[in-house]
């Protein structure tokens, strides 16, 4: 028998799955159509939900697997790796998938080490080739893209955000829960504090449907409130290019590049930005890039789809209310 | 406190990198190399450790070719005490799992108190070594680190990891893995004093068998690189503002569908 997909469950730490585990299950639907086994999702968490349990059903989660137990969280890759790598050689399974998070990026990365087999961080597709499963991921910060395969299974991979479509939802799946008897880790260190970032109401940048940035055109720290403003009307994150941050006008968790956050929003508006190499990297695989910058040679304009050459304090506002106009509607 | 730092040398962020001869790798003639930038910021945060504690030994160990010794002196000229440099033939083609058991053994030898990495090399961008060496070592790690305290008895590390949305304070007890995230501090740049200085401190040769190591076969196989799609042509919109921002707007709705 072909062995299941497993999709590491994202969730908001409050018993709701998270978006992108939609995504990495309706990738693991595709993948395992062609390839056999059946696709189940894996919860560890201090605190699921029934609304959870039934999501992951609607995201096409054959079976459930749920690890609850307050030692889980928070997330700690010493706690939640063990009991995962011992069900994983245990059920035989043919892949795990994760998504890119914060937690998932470090506990694949631990689990394929305890495996002994290899990882693919940050996949952007799949293919299946002889029977065999073939990741594409962006390296040299998305200058070239790298196809790589495994030598044995199980095939570890983590998915990158917004990149790939969860299936149509199966209204009304009643997910089969199973909580295997495991042995979970006490672990050695501990949450001291957790100090949450200021709201500032807007999406986080790698999650964002739509994103407008700021450059060294911003020309100053306070003018980013005119993106702010556009990016409330549109439910946008707001982020920025290297110069920006190393300005000091932006804190580095807002960095859109090579050494920041890479973004495949829907839509990407890029304000003052001229499109360095390195930024570029960081979100050339939006899907729409609208740039608008004063110099016509800026080398974003020969990746947007879109461009407006002109000042950007002037256009930024009158996109707002254009969008505002249109929203309305 | 000794705390060993490993880190990768990279092509440069400006460099615009080409497919080489063999798919499977790059085209190298002309590149400019240089250590990652988050390696940069591990290296800085121990030198700061053991400048604050009064006391220590900061050891930078490269998995590489010859010309991975460059990046090693590099971090010697910011003020490392001495090197590793793990090169053997066993090594050659190695995937991020087999680097991190050599990394993890030649750990075991030195037996450090704390282990600092970068997040990321930004050559393929995988990310995985931290949690990979953590990991066959047993002990905790905590990645993209923005802040990092060790206590005054040396047992512990009080680190701020980035996830979404907050910052998440652990303390950990030492031995363990940190990775460090952009912000985590400003590196130095070397003395002509450190450079000069740099050229009389040890870099040591570790082979494979050091380590008790014999080559693993790669778990992870490169098919082979390729180039980004082309993107379709984009179209500059002309007029007054007022006009080419209606026009955009209308564009975005109805013929791309993008809000």
């Amino acid at each position: 028998m072909v062995g299941a997909f497993w999709c590491i469950v994202e969730d908001d730490r409050a018993g709701r799955p998270k978006k992108v585990t939609g995504e990495v299950l309706g990738e693991a639907t595709r993948l395992a159509r062609q390839l056999g086994g059946q696709v189940e999702a894996v919860w560890l968490t201090d605190k699921a939900s029934e609304e959870g349990l039934k999501q992951l059903a609607e995201w096409g989660a054959a079976r459930v697997w749920l690890l609850e137990d307050p030692a889980l969280g928070p997330y700690r890759g010493e706690v939640w790796t063990p009991p995962l790598a011992e069900l994983a050689a245990k059920y035989g399974v043919q892949a795990i998938f994760g998504a890119v998070t914060a937690r998932q990026r470090e506990l694949l990365a631990r689990l394929a080490a305890r495996l002994g087999v290899g990882l693919s961080a940050d996949s952007v597709s799949f293919s299946v080739q002889d029977g065999k499963l073939v990741a594409t991921r962006p390296v040299y910060a998305g200058k070239l893209l790298s196809k790589v395969t495994w030598s044995k299974p199980p095939w570890l991979a983590t998915l990158r955000p917004n990149v790939f479509k969860p299936e149509d939802p199966k209204a009304g799946a009643t997910p089969q829960v199973e909580r295997p008897s495991v042995a979970i880790p006490q672990g050695t260190m501990t949450l001291a504090e957790r100090k949450e970032e200021v709201s500032t109401g807007l999406p986080e940048l790698t999650e964002a449907d739509i994103v407008v940035s700021g450059g060294r055109g911003m020309k100053g720290p306070e003018n980013f409130v005119i993106l702010e403003e556009l990016a409330k009307v549109i439910g946008a994150a707001v982020g920025a290019s290297r110069a920006a941050v190393d300005a000091g006008w932006r804190p580095h968790r807002f960095q859109i590049g090579q050494t920041g956050r890479t973004i495949s929003p829907k839509l990407y508006l890029g304000f003052g930005i001229s499109g360095a190499i390195q930024h570029l990297a960081g979100m050339r695989t939006s899907k729409i890039i609208v740039a608008v910058n004063k110099d016509p040679e800026a080398p974003i304009f020969k990746i947007a789809d879109y461009g407006i050459v002109g000042d950007l304090f002037e256009v930024v506002p009158l996109l707002a209310q254009e969008f505002k106009r249109l929203l309305e509607k | 406190m000794k705390i060993l730092v490993p880190i990768k040398q990279v092509p440069d962020t400006a460099t615009q990198v080409k497919i080489g001869a063999d798919p499977k790798g790059i085209d190298t003639t002309g590149i400019t190399w240089i250590v990652s930038p988050y390696d940069e910021y591990a290296v800085e945060e121990a030198l700061r450790i053991k400048e604050k504690r009064g006391q220590g030994e900061v050891v930078a160990v490269t998995l590489g070719s010859e010309r991975a010794k460059e990046a090693l002196r590099s971090c010697l000229a910011m003020g490392a005490d001495r090197a590793l440099h793990l090169s053997d033939p066993a090594w050659e083609n190695a995937d991020t799992l087999t680097v991190a058991r050599a990394l993890a053994a030649v750990i075991k030898q030195e037996a450090p108190q704390l282990v600092l990495f970068g997040r990321q090399a930004i050559d393929d961008d995988m990310g995985a070594m931290p949690a990979q060496v953590a990991e066959l070592l047993g002990w905790p790690c905590a990645s993209w680190i923005m802040e990092e305290t060790i206590s005054d008895d040396g047992k512990s590390v009080r680190a701020g990891r980035q996830v979404e949305g907050a910052l998440d304070i652990f303390n950990i007890p030492l031995p363990c893995v940190l990775s460090a995230q952009k912000g985590l501090n400003e590196p130095r740049y070397p003395t002509l004093k450190g450079i000069m200085g740099a050229k009389k401190k040890e870099i040591k040769d570790v082979k494979a068998a050091d380590l008790g190591l014999a080559a693993d076969g790669a778990q992870l196989l490169v098919v082979a690189l390729e180039a980004l799609p082309p993107r379709p042509p984009g179209r500059v919109i002309p007029g007054e503002p007022a006009e080419a921002v209606k026009e955009l707007v209308r564009s975005l709705r109805e013929d791309a569908k993008a809000i």
